[in-house]
């Protein structure tokens, strides 16, 4: 109707509002996201975790989305947030890599500096006022140094022993704030993990029962296949709770 | 001809901004958002009774209005309810219940039931839509055994073995979510609580100061007032303030010769009464 209108005023109008109606080349709001990552060091490294839902709005769209990458040989990265914005994100950091290989000099990136490239990128798009809709967790080990760091869609950016993006910012950092130690083992780090991401299953709403499990070490890393944790629904409560006190759930 | 303009105004009311204030609105701009203050509550139960916990900090806005209130409110000798959201709304609904509890309890003898509590909370925050902005968690024991319920602001309940509510909900939720099993010993009930409230006080700006827990079991109530003190004052000095001379750095030193000029003034005041008493006396 819009162009209709210019139509009869005349073509310089015509050019002005098409170029208002179709190029709103900024991201506004995010359409497929991806919900809490969570972070720890643990006495041999880092490891990351997510679930692999890709949200469109309150839908539940796909259900195999994987949110933790690779980057180069000593970086894990995970992204919450839209998840189109990820794989653009992506192809910024592999070409990054690409480029550093390129120099074939002995030398590679490590988190430190994948971390500073990717807040550069951010905050920058953020000044333009198009961002990328995520919040990021970066981990890496390199030469024996763990690292551990966030940064989000405006420009924010830390590190940490334990991180959180989203929800698990609320439900999971309180767990790990009292919990994390500087010595877990795989094993315990994995049983601390698998605690917040079963309070993040309960309590956000679009998490789902699949979640991914990503480890770094000096020695390599390792993203391990998808996979669900036990819940627990049986109390004795949650039967028939409007027994004693009709019209409450 | 008197234009309407020239007419003196009458006594009465003004309503002179009521077409400001609609014109406001119009515009679009908006009233601004009542405060809400930041509170964890939790109760849960376990195997003889209820525990209910709460933080004690009380805020207006970003600022601490009260360090230690009480927030878990008396209803009946067997019934408490732990309340977040707007102070005085809580505190105006839990002294009214309790007192409509009360009357019940002499009209029927009997000890009060928590359900009553319940029914008679939801009926008169939906009556009032919302706009009685308090979020209760409400526990007790009566003869059909302990029970435990979350009001929303609304008038919505729900009933659960453990609950928590205010802005540092998610945090003890967590710590319910991972910890809570069924038929939990009092001493371990009284240790998740005051770890959930502990998680809200520290992971949630709106919570902090102490745990306050209370404990329903059939036929007792204690109210642990003060049950935790996690946040305590350690840089008191024990001598108070003192300032030694030396302490402060001398800038500048300026004598002024103030005895002189009094003396000037008296001796000119007692001129003046002179002169003044021999005019007098002309």
């Amino acid at each position: 109707m819009e162009l209709q209108r210019s139509m009869v005023d005349g073509s310089v109008s015509m050019k002005d509002s098409a170029k208002s109606e179709i190029s709103s080349e900024r991201t506004l709001y995010p359409y497929v996201t991806g919900t809490s990552i969570i972070g720890i060091k643990y006495k041999d490294g880092v490891i990351l975790a997510s679930d692999t839902a890709g949200s469109y709005g309150s839908t539940l769209r796909y259900k195999s989305v994987e949110r933790i990458k690779q980057v180069g040989d000593h970086t894990l990265i995970g992204a919450s947030g839209e998840i189109s914005d990820f794989q653009e994100i992506m192809r910024y950091l592999d070409e990054l890599i690409l480029y550093d290989k390129m120099w074939d000099d002995g030398n590679s990136l490590g988190p430190k500096e994948v971390h500073n490239y990717l807040n550069r990128i951010m905050y920058n798009r953020r000044n333009k006022f198009n961002p990328l809709w995520n919040s990021l967790v970066l981990g890496g080990v390199k030469k024996g140094q763990k690292y551990l760091g966030t940064v989000n869609m405006i420009g924010t950016h830390y590190e940490d022993d334990h991180l959180a993006t989203g929800f698990g910012n609320h439900l999971a950092r309180p767990i790990l704030r009292s919990e994390w130690r500087e010595d877990l083992t795989f094993e315990e780090a994995v049983k601390l993990i698998e605690k917040c991401l079963l309070v993040l299953l309960y309590r956000d709403r679009s998490s789902i029962n699949k979640f991914q499990i990503a480890r770094i070490t000096d020695e390599g890393t390792t993203i391990y296949p998808p996979y669900a944790l036990k819940t627990f629904w049986g109390f004795s409560h949650f039967q028939n709770p409007s027994k004693g006190a009709a019209g409450t759930w | 001809m008197v234009k309407m303009t020239d007419l003196p105004t009458k006594g009465g009311f003004s309503f002179d901004l009521c077409t400001r204030n609609q014109m406001l609105l119009d515009k679009g701009v908006q009233m601004p958002p009542f405060r809400k203050t930041g509170t964890t509550i939790v109760g849960l139960v376990f195997q003889d009774g209820v525990v209910l916990g709460a933080d004690t900090r009380a805020t207006e806005g970003p600022i601490v209005a009260d360090k230690n209130c009480e927030k878990i409110h008396f209803m009946a000798p067997n019934i408490y309810c732990c309340g977040a959201g707007t102070a005085a709304d809580t505190e105006a609904v839990t002294d009214m219940v309790s007192s409509q509890l009360q009357l019940h309890r002499y009209a029927t003898g009997r000890e009060s039931r928590v359900v009553t509590a319940l029914t008679l909370l939801k009926s008169h925050l939906f009556s009032y839509q919302g706009h009685v902005s308090a979020a209760l968690v409400l526990g007790g024991v009566d003869v059909t055994g302990p029970h435990l319920h979350t009001v929303y602001p609304h008038g919505s309940t729900d009933t659960l073995p453990f609950a928590t509510m205010g802005s540092g909900s998610l945090a003890a939720m967590s710590v319910f979510e991972s910890k809570y099993r069924e038929g939990l010993t009092r001493e371990e009930g009284i240790e998740l609580v005051a770890e959930a409230i502990c998680a809200g006080i520290f992971n949630d700006l709106g919570s902090g100061s102490n745990v306050d827990v209370c404990v329903i079991t059939k036929g007792q109530t204690e109210y642990l007032r003060n049950y935790q003190l996690p946040n305590p004052r350690t840089y008191i000095s024990s001598k108070g303030y003192s300032f030694v001379k030396g302490q402060t750095a001398v800038v500048v030193t300026k004598l002024v010769h103030v005895e002189a000029i009094f003396q000037l003034r008296v001796d000119e005041w007692q001129y003046r009464i002179n002169w003044g008493l021999v005019q007098c006396l002309c």
